[in-house]
Parts: C-alpha cells; structure tokens; sequence
C-alpha cells in the first residue's frame, strides 16, 4: 500500500517537472528577445527605415506598415466569404455539397503555409511577371479563410432556433432574420475566430517569401514588392550583419507584441460582444 | 414565394462556400499541372531517387523525405513526455482555478509566437549550444541540422498537442473517474488505467495532427536544417526538408524544370499532411459523436 | 352566431410523407380564446404553425388545402404578409438576447425596417408592455437586456413583441409550460384581458388551462380534429368518447 501511494507521489511530482520544463522555451525565448531587442526599440526604430549596410541605425516602418497593409487585404478577402461560407454551412447543416465545402475546408486547414506560397505564386506571381503584396496577401487570406469559416459556423450553430423562429413569426424576411437577428447573437464568436485568423498570419513568413518578397522601401502599391516584419526578421536574423541582427531582435520585439495584442483582444472581445443566450 | 432579396442572399452565401472549393480545387488542379514536367521528366525516381543535383537536372527527392521524417518523428518523440505531462495536469490535476488558467495561457501564448521567432531564437542560442555538445561528443560541430531543427520543432508542436490531448482527457466521463476512485485506486492509478485506456485514442489523434503540423513547418526548420540535399547519415547531420528545400531553393531556380521540381515537392508535401490531418481529423470527430 | 376569423377547408400537414394533419376544418371566432387540445403528438402545434405559415419553415413540411383569413386564403398570400397580421408566442420565451427591452418589442419594426418615429415607436412600446401587463415592472428598466428577465417576465416581453405589430390573431404555443404556476397564472390573466382586442389561440397540454381560460376547446386526436365547441359544453357534455377520455385523464 505505501509502495502504491510513493508511486502516486513520484509521478505527480514528475508530472508537474515535465509541464514546468514544458513552458520554459516559452520563458527562455520571451526573456532573450526582450534582452536583446527591447534596447533598440524607439521612436527611430519604429518610424525609420532601412539604412545601407554599413550605416547603423535605421528602422523598420517599411515592414511594420508592410505587415498591416498586406493583413488589411487578407482580411478583406477572407471575412466576407469566411463569413458567408459559415453561415452556409451553419443554415444547412448537412448534405452532399456541404460535405464537400467540410472537406475542402480541412484541406484549405492542413495545407502547409509554404505551399500556399507557391499557390499565390502560380496564380499572381508568374501571370503578372512581378513579385506583388497582393499576391502575398492572396496566400495569407487563404490561410486565414478556414479559420473564419469554421468559427463563424461553430458560432451561429448554437444558436437557438426559437430566436429564428421568434423573429419569422414577426414577418421578418430570412435575409433580415440571419443578418439582424442570428449574426449579432453569434457575433462574439465570430470576431474571435477573425482576430485568431489575423493573429495566425500576422506572423507568416513561409507564404511571403516569394509573393509580397519584401522591400526596402515604404510601398503603397499592392502590385509592387512589399516589405513585412516576418520576411525582415527572416532576411536579417540569416544576415552575416550584427546591426541587422540586433534589428531582427528588435522587430521580433514589436511582432510578438503585435501578436499578443491580439490574442488578447480576441479574449477580451469574447466577453465584451458575448450574448447571453 | 420567398422575396427577391432572401434569393439574392441565398445565392451569395452558396457563392462564398463555392468560393471555398473552388480554391481547394484550385490549388490541388495547379499544383498537379505545375508538377506534370518534373513527373514526366523523372518518373517514378522522382520519390525514389536520392540524387538531387539541379544542375544537371536530377531531382530525386528521397532526401527530402527522408529529411522531413526523421525530424517530424524525432519532434514528437522530445516533445511526447512534456505534451502528456502538460495535458494530464491540466486535464486532471488542476481542472479549474487560476494555476490552470495561467498554464493554459502559457501554452497558447506559445502556440502564438511566429515560426520565425522560434527559428532565429534557434540559430542564435540553441546552435551555439549543440556546436559546444558535438564537440564534446567529437562529431563535427555543424550546430545546424535535424537534431537541433527537432529540438525546436518540438517546442512548437508542444502546446498544439497538449491541447487536443487535454480536451480528450477531459472528455472522459467523471463516473469512470469516480469508479476507480470508489475501489480504492491513487489518482496515477485512475489516470494509467481508467483515463489513459479510454483517452488514448484520441490522443493518438492529436498526435497525428502534431504530426502533420511538424511535416508542414517551414520557417523554422528552414532556418537551422542545414540545408543540405543528402540523405542524413546522423542525427546531428545537416539536411533538408520538404518543406526548407522549397523555402531555400524556390527563389533560385533558374530553370523550368528545376521549378517544376519544387512544385513536385510542395505537391507530394500537401499530399501528405492532407492525408495525415484527415486521418487525425476523422478520428477526432467519431470520438466527439460517441 | 359568432363571426369567424379563421376558417380552414379540408387542412392537411406533411412532414415528408407523413401525413401530419387530416382534413381538418374549424371556424376560430372573433375575439375569443380558442384552446386547442390533444394528446402528444396529435398535430396541435403543427394546427397552430400552419395558421402562421410557420409550418412550411421545416425542410420537407408541406401545407394542402385552405385556410382562410378575413376570407382570403393565406397560402395564397406572401408568408411574410400573414406573419405581421398573426403574431405568435412560442413554449420557451425567445426575447432576443441581443436587444434591450424597448427593442424587443418593437423588435417586428425594427427587423422589417419600418421606419417610425420615436415618439410613435415609445407609445408602440408603452401600450404594448401595458396590453401584456409588463410595463410597471419594467418601465424604468427598458434599456436593459431583455434576457435578464425572470421566465414569466421575458414570456409577457415575448407577447408585448407580438402585440406590438398589431396583429388579428395571437397564437400561443404552450406559453405557460416551462414557467411556475404563479407566472401563469398572471399570463392567464393577461389572455383574458386580451381578448376584447385579438383573437387568441392557444396550444396547451393542461387541460384545466383550457378550461379556465377558454371560450371554445377544440380536441385533436393523431390528426384528426375530433370535436370542437364551446369550452362549457366539450368539458361537461362531450359528444365523443375519446375527448371524454382525454379529458378524464384515460389517456394523454
């Protein structure tokens, strides 16, 4: 019997030593880009741009406008259809075509962000004999697209049908009763499946590389280069430079920051746009 | 007798879920086109081959999936004890209550930071360490390859299995729980062979979705493979995977076939986490209807 | 001879190929409350969905037959027409959990789009609240969400939201089953009420309801109506066995 409870103790106490060891890289990274990045970060920093090798200084405002111009139009293509395919699938439940729009979507989901680099190359790049931020943005939204889809029906899934019916028995048109009635109940879902959308590709680089392929310069165009945090972080941390690098730790100071912003205003949007039902 | 507007809706949610299959289509239709010339070049020695020589327009890419194997494998191995671990305990030991809430936050702020970051952060610290270990071990100290790319990958794999894990282990039912408890049992009892037993499956699920996320990685693994077109004789050896040779070579390629070749990767790529993530997939959601 | 509202001619319901309701034919009077009754499953709820065209809302559920409104056939006429001139409350109350009180019961304008000024969308709100005997309760809270209400609060908010557009007829499906026997008592009261201004017809497994409140019973039996009248004489003096027996409590 005390063989039995001195087992029981040794494998929670182990238990506890291996999830301890498991949030440690979270630690050891968060603390060593702090270490390294947080110095360089001011106001230059921030509002900047590049300087030739050779020359310190600089900054990184090219990639942080980059970053949200090329997430802006992802966003843009992926929320309307990601949002009309939800209610789609949520509206009809079942069937053999809403299986098919299932099954492309887990594969839409398991695709590896690296190919949907190639795809957006093959469909914009190569026709358009130039590297494009919106083509890049084209990648990022397909990878954006799942997600929407699959929160926005999981969302309006639990809604009660009694609200619908409530709101047919007023006389209200269908297109009136999903858009004013089942959406705002459903809402909080959704604009939390969005924010986890915008955070998974805010910091993407694989689709990037050659699509948006980066830029020096700020660049408004959509149909030119664009530069964007990941792709500098990536060019600069493989750059022989020290300045770059102690750059890219910077610019990882600023993405992670970004990301968590909004990891956490999709939990606080949770609350805040909840419906209680 | 339904109004103009109710139809105009209608059509436009059937367009945007269209939209969604039409893109998959798409891109399985583009990448198999893209693919023909290399398929049509080298045959079946396209799978088979080990020698992956651009320039003389050889591209077998055996060791690409050599390469892309051993490390999603290795990952999971390192990562296993920890994602278990990190799953029974907040699956069983701490259900509720601010310790369980922090820890769960840790794993998502986890599961947040970009694949770059992680990469960088390997090259950085964790080369020079490996380099200093393969000095001692007197093997030579590249730093770089799938033993370090490994490491990283299964920091990154860690929280997304520790998830799943822990959702099925809490999917158990409590009178299980209690039965065993009733007969006297420890609570390792209960968890080896009451909630382990019934879990399992579905931890063999989100194992194999962890799998197919490590399969699929590239910028990480991009950064601190090694690069390297040959099957790896050691662990320790630089490499490539599928996933690092298309991030590595894609904007090099010079001619046609070279990128007809790549394509043929991210091809046989998507294939194969597709299928992996289906597989994982299929068993999750019979488990969630049972 | 009382004036009819509603008059069905030879009614069928299918769902699939389930034929849900037989041939049914009844004349709901003017301004008074018509229970209908019957055993689970006998198509009471279905009677009570056609008369909204709510029935038709359910994949595979089909209407044959008439059902005449003032004289007009509503499956003749828009669904969307009927349903603002048949308001209808349902078993579990369903404010809309994303609206305030006011807004839930002018809920019918502001979905339809109805454009109404503000002071005719408050006196909308205030006689509505008063018809379904909720407005002293709430009066000084009605920008609050209408979901923190108590069952038989948010039950009289639902019918306050029907009665706001107005409508000839108030359906009511088994309104009173999911509250506590004081809520509906007060709910009884308010139909009562009612009354002298709409024409009520209501659903209920609780015979004793039907018999407190009621003006006609009409007894549906798998999907026949089986005898229809006025409440007094169904309850003393049943011309059927059958609606003896339900309403002995034989079976039910």
């Amino acid at each position: 019997m005390k063989k039995r409870l001195v087992i029981d103790k040794v494998l929670f106490s182990l238990i506890i030593l291996f999830s301890f060891i498991t949030i440690m890289p979270l630690f050891l990274i968060l603390v060593y880009i702090i270490k390294e990045g947080i110095g360089i970060v001011n106001w230059n920093f921030l509002t900047g741009l590049p300087k030739p090798v050779g020359e310190s200084g600089g900054g990184i405002f090219n990639a942080i406008l980059g970053t949200a111009i090329i997430c802006l139009m992802a966003f843009f293509m992926a929320v309307p259809i990601g949002v009309g395919a939800g209610i789609y699938l949520s509206e009809k439940k079942e069937g053999r075509f809403v299986e098919l729009v299932r099954i492309c979507i887990d594969i839409l989901q398991s695709a590896p962000s690296i190919v949907l680099g190639i795809i957006a190359y093959l469909w914009l790049v190569k026709p358009m004999k130039a590297f494009s931020a919106f083509s890049g943005s084209v990648a990022l939204a397909i990878m954006m697209l799942p997600v929407v889809v699959y929160n926005t029906e999981e969302s309006l899934k639990i809604i009660p049908y009694s609200l619908r019916e409530a709101a047919f028995a007023l006389g209200v048109p269908y297109y009136k009763v999903i858009l004013k009635v089942v959406i705002p109940s459903g809402l909080s879902g959704i604009i939390t499946g969005i924010l986890i959308g915008i955070s998974r590709i805010a910091g993407e680089t694989a689709p990037l590389l050659f699509t948006a392929f980066g830029s020096p310069h700020v660049n408004l165009n959509p149909l030119k280069p664009m530069a964007s945090l990941p792709l500098l972080i990536f060019n600069y941390a493989l750059s022989p430079y020290p300045e770059w690098i102690k750059q890219a730790w910077g610019a990882s100071v600023i993405l992670c920051f970004m990301i968590f912003l909004l990891n956490l205003l999709s939990r606080i949007g949770t609350k805040r746009w909840k419906v209680t039902l | 007798m339904e109004g103009i507007k109710d139809r105009i809706f209608r059509f436009l949610i059937f367009l945007c879920a269209s939209t969604v299959i039409l893109i998959a289509a798409g891109m399985c239709i583009t990448l198999f086109i893209n693919s023909l010339p290399v398929l049509k070049h080298m045959g079946v020695s396209f799978i088979l081959s080990s020698d992956w020589d651009p320039v003389n327009n050889k591209f077998g890419i055996l060791p690409f999936l050599v390469g892309t194997l051993i490390t999603s494998f290795l990952s999971l191995l390192i990562s296993l004890p920890f994602s278990i671990s990190t799953a029974i305990l907040l699956g069983e030991y701490l259900r509720k209550g601010r310790m369980a809430i922090f820890l769960q936050n840790i794993i998502d702020l986890m599961a947040g930071i970009p694949s770059v970051i992680y990469g960088f952060w390997g090259l950085l610290v964790l080369v020079p360490i490996v380099q200093k270990v393969e000095i001692k071990l007197n093997i030579i100290p590249y730093g770089v390859g799938i033993f370090t790319a490994s490491i990283v990958l299964a920091t990154m794999v860690i929280p997304y299995t520790a998830s799943i894990a822990r959702e099925v282990i809490s999917l158990v039912p409590d009178d299980l729980r209690e039965a065993g408890y009733a007969l006297g049992a420890t609570r390792w009892e209960v968890i080896r062979c009451i909630v382990i037993p019934h879990a399992k499956t579905g931890i063999f699920a989100g194992v194999l979705l962890a799998f197919g996320r490590a399969i699929g990685e590239t910028m990480a693994v991009t950064m601190i493979i090694g690069n390297r077109n040959q099957i790896p004789k050691s662990i320790f050896a630089p490499a490539n995977t599928m996933a690092s040779a298309i991030a590595n070579q894609f904007t090099e390629a010079t001619s046609d076939i070279y990128v007809s070749a790549l394509i043929g990767v991210g091809l046989v790529l998507f294939m194969v986490t597709v299928i992996i993530n289906y597989a994982g997939r299929y068993i999750i959601k019979r488990l969630e209807i049972k | 001879m009382e004036s009819n509202i509603i008059t069905t001619r030879r009614l069928r319901a299918y769902y699939g190929f389930d034929l849900i309701l037989k041939d049914i034919d009844i004349s709901i009077p003017r301004n008074r409350i018509t229970a209908i009754i019957g055993p689970s499953g006998c198509g009471k709820t279905t009677l009570l969905r056609c008369f909204n065209r709510l029935h038709e809302l359910t994949p595979g559920a089909k209407i044959e037959g008439k059902i005449l409104l003032e004289g007009n056939d509503i499956l003749k006429l828009n669904p969307i027409e009927v349903r603002r001139k048949i308001g209808m409350v349902f078993q579990k109350p369903n404010p809309f959990p994303n609206m305030s009180i006011y807004d839930n019961v002018i809920a019918g304008y502001k979905l339809n789009g109805t454009k109404q000024s503000k002071e005719k969308l408050d006196e909308i709100v205030e006689s509505s609240l008063k018809k379904a005997g909720l407005w002293n309760e709430v009066k000084d809270s009605l920008y609050k969400k209408g979901i923190y209400l108590s069952g038989g609060q948010q039950q009289r908010l639902c019918i306050a939201r029907a009665l706001a557009m107005n409508p000839e007829v108030l359906l009511l499906d088994e309104p009173t089953s999911a509250l506590d026997p004081k809520s509906s008592a007060y709910i009884e009261e308010v139909l009562v009420e009612l009354k002298k201004t709409v024409t009520i017809i209501i659903v209920t497994h609780n015979i004793a309801q039907a018999g407190r409140i009621s003006d006609y019973t009409a007894f549906l039996y798998l999907g026949r109506l089986i005898e229809f009248g006025p409440t007094e004489k169904v309850f003393t003096a049943p011309k059927n066995l059958q609606t003896e027996r339900y309403l002995s409590g034989k079976f039910g």
